[in-house]
């Protein structure tokens, strides 16, 4: 949890990035996917924040904003660096972003296609050491075994080849490379989707204890709303490029305040028969990005719209401490959430 | 209770073994499981355990170098007058005349990955015309108006226009409904649902049971659902089997298993699935080592390298056989059943 003392390492601040249509012959720009739009949300150093919502909503394009994968359309992206100063993410040259990579690194999905098959675990999880020119052959030698261990992998493997291993092996290689440079921030994508539930368990865990070994920042894309709860501090709720709430995990999960939390909330199939819900099935599909709804993006599919609905389109305000809702209604309404 | 009514389909110590030049790979090893009429069925257990070449199997699609070794799988049918005839499937040859009518005809099949059971040059309307036309003996115009008629049951809006689009323009919530619409275009009184919504995101997943309830109640179906995801087992079967390396370990009611499962490695498959309901950034217990590799089959009981309730000198000697534990279920363990 965040305490009195925090320290701010990731301050977003109105984050857009919209991406072209194009069509026809001539490819001209025939209108926008407005893919996030005006996202704001900040991380403090050592906790968890998880992004999620329906395939399309903005989740990965988010991160790789924050990353610089990708160049944001607009918006800042505040990083506190090692060395002390807040740096724009967003707005430095691509010839300044080099040191800061080594403080922001990735895990990515599928563990199986995210290695390359030819190179040995010393090639996969050395490479950022390599490509940093950090440490001689030996000492690099040294800090893979280190990293291997830290993942719960034998220093014997560094060896072996990525198709030995199993899925769940191979994303403990992959956090080992993420680790490589000491990074404050580790940005995962969907870390356990590809994985089978049992193995899940096990990496969920394992990033638990590097967190609290070494003090890790974590920014969570993720759907599976029971794997965000085992992980989180806080989430943030996404709809169509927006945030449409945030606040700590525990309020979110039992006190949800908008109509769309609450319903995501109610998808998720529970592992006992005796709780069989009487399920809110949002009816219809995630709006078009490239072409929303007026008012609430949310409204064709919201069981609690009413006029003012369709029209305004409601801003994200905090209505209680740490609560930040985007909800006409949000004040109002009393949401089901799900109990401990 | 589904005791006093005949089952549909019987699978008997059934074993598909696969054979690549390395090796033996008993991916199907003696499993054993009845299916009641209009029940679900849901398979569960960690991947490699072999519920889709279970699945295959019982099609008669498993692909090479595989092959059913062993066992059998008794389908009944009902010849009217309440009598009924009973084939066993692994007697047909796959490509036989009656195997195709079963497969589509009596059984039908939804997988994981709708995209690859699409082909991405045809639209799905001709693909599901023709999955029709394969079954029944109708005109082209006919078979249009049923395919219409199907996506029309399955939830796809503006079916009329959609039926002439290709796989790859719809969303992944459509394009399951589509191949729903595909696998139930000839009426099959069975649909085996291999994990029909891992791909899809929650709200869409809910609307895919939703979709598989709601037929099953129309249309008398009964289902066998095939995943790895508790949760869902939990809202949609009647019946659960619990798979490891080849094998059924546990089998009875949703409730039981849930709620008093027998098997150590069901319940320690119970305890590390992440839960909605659990504290916030808690730890998961998690069941120890991982799935031997499909070579390395441990002798006895093949769960006995994880088990914590291992027994030394007998669960590594012998193998456990699949023998009644309480009302309805079945289990394979040295614990209920002395060697
Ligand atoms: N390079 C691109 N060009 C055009 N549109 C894009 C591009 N990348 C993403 N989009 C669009 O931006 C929106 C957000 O996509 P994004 O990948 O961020 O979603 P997501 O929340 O990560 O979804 P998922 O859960 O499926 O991974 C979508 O409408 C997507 O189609
Ligand atoms: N075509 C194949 N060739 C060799 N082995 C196979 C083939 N298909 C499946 N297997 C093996 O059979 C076992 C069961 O697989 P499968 O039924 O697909 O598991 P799941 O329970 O995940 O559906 C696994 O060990 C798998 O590697
Ligand atoms: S603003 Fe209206 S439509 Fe949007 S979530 Fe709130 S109640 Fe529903
Ligand atoms: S037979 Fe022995 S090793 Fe196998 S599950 Fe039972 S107690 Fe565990
Ligand atoms: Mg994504
Ligand atoms: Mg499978």
């Amino acid at each position: 949890m965040s305490l009195g003392t925090s320290v701010r390492l990731l301050d977003v601040k109105g984050l857009q990035k919209f991406f072209p249509i194009r069509k026809g012959f001539l490819k001209r720009e025939a209108g926008q996917v407005r893919a996030v739009d005006d996202v704001s949300f900040h991380v403090d150093k050592g906790e968890t924040l998880s992004l999620v919502g329906e395939s399309g909503c903005g989740k990965t394009t988010t991160a790789r904003c924050i990353l610089r994968a990708i160049t944001p359309t607009a918006g800042q992206i505040l990083f506190r660096s090692e060395d002390g100063p807040v740096v724009d993410v967003a707005s430095l040259p691509k010839s300044r972003l080099r040191p800061l990579r080594r403080q922001m690194q990735m895990i990515f999905q599928d563990p199986f296609s995210s290695l390359n098959p030819r190179r040995t675990l010393f090639d996969i999880v050395a490479e950022p050491l390599a490509a940093n020119d950090v440490g001689t052959r030996q000492e690099r030698v040294n800090r893979v075994a280190e990293l291997l261990r830290l993942v719960g992998l034998r220093p014997e493997y560094m060896r072996r080849y990525p198709h030995a291993f199993s899925g769940g092996q191979r994303q403990r290689i992959g956090i080992a490379r993420a680790l490589a440079l000491n990074p404050s921030l580790i940005v995962a994508d969907e870390p356990v989707s590809a994985l089978d539930v049992s193995v899940q368990a096990q990496i969920l865990n394992l990033m638990l204890k590097l967190q609290a070994q070494l003090g890790l920042t974590y920014l969570l894309v993720a759907h599976d709303l029971s794997v965000v709860k085992h992980v989180s501090d806080r989430v943030a709720v996404m709809y169509v490029g927006k945030i449409v709430e945030m606040t700590d995990t525990q309020r979110l999960f039992t006190a949800p305040k908008h109509p769309y939390t609450e319903a995501l909330l109610s998808a998720v199939p529970k592992p006992d028969p005796r709780l069989r819900a009487q399920r809110i099935v949002l009816e219809g599909e995630v709006a078009d990005a490239a072409n929303p709804p007026s008012g609430c993006y949310f409204h064709p599919r919201c069981r609690y719209a009413v006029d003012a609905c369709r029209q305004e389109t409601p801003r994200l305000e905090e209505v209680q401490p740490g609560h930040f809702v985007s909800c006409h209604r949000a004040r109002e309404l009393t949401l089901r959430g799900v109990g401990q | 209770m589904a005791e006093n009514q005949t089952p549909i389909l019987s699978v008997r110590d059934l074993k598909t073994y696969f054979f690549p030049d390395e090796g033996t790979v008993k991916a199907v090893d003696g499993a054993s499981f009845d299916l009641y009429p209009r029940k679900t069925l849901g398979i569960v257990g960690e991947s490699g355990c072999g519920k889709s070449v279970t699945a295959r199997s019982i099609l008669r699609i498993v692909e090479r170098p595989g092959r059913i070794v062993g066992g059998a799988i008794l389908l009944r049918r009902d010849s009217g007058n309440g009598r009924g005839t009973e084939v066993d499937l692994t007697q047909f040859d796959p490509e036989s005349r009656e195997m195709r009518q079963i497969r589509g005809g009596d059984i039908g099949l939804i997988f994981q990955e709708p995209m690859t059971s699409f082909s991405p040059v045809h639209t799905i309307g001709n693909q599901i015309v023709e999955t029709i036309r394969l079954h029944q003996d109708v005109s082209e115009q006919q078979g249009r108006r049923k395919a219409i008629e199907m996506l029309h049951l399955v939830g796809v809006p503006k079916p009329e226009r959609r039926i002439d689009e290709y796989a790859f323009q719809l969303s992944g919530g459509l394009r399951q409904r589509a191949m729903i619409a595909m696998a139930l275009a000839c009426g099959p009184r069975i649909l085996i649902a291999d994990e029909p919504t891992t791909a899809l995101d929650v709200t869409t997943q809910a609307q895919i049971l939703d979709l598989l309830r709601h037929l099953q109640e129309r249309e008398g179906m009964t289902i066998i659902l095939i995943t790895h995801n508790l949760g869902v087992v939990a809202e949609m079967c009647d019946q659960v089997v619990v798979m490891y390396l080849g094998r059924v370990v546990e089998q009875g009611p949703v409730d039981a298993i849930f709620h008093a499962p027998k098997h150590p490695y069901t319940q320690a498959l119970l305890r590390s699935i992440p839960s909605i309901h659990a504290t916030v950034r808690t730890e998961l217990p998690t069941i120890a080592g991982s799935i031997p590799h499909p070579y390395n089959r441990p002798t006895g009981c093949p769960f006995h390298p994880r088990c914590p309730d291992f027994m030394p000198g007998t669960c590594d000697r012998s193998e456990p056989g699949l023998h009644p534990a309480g009302e309805n279920q079945d289990v394979s363990c040295f614990l209920y059943h002395p060697a």
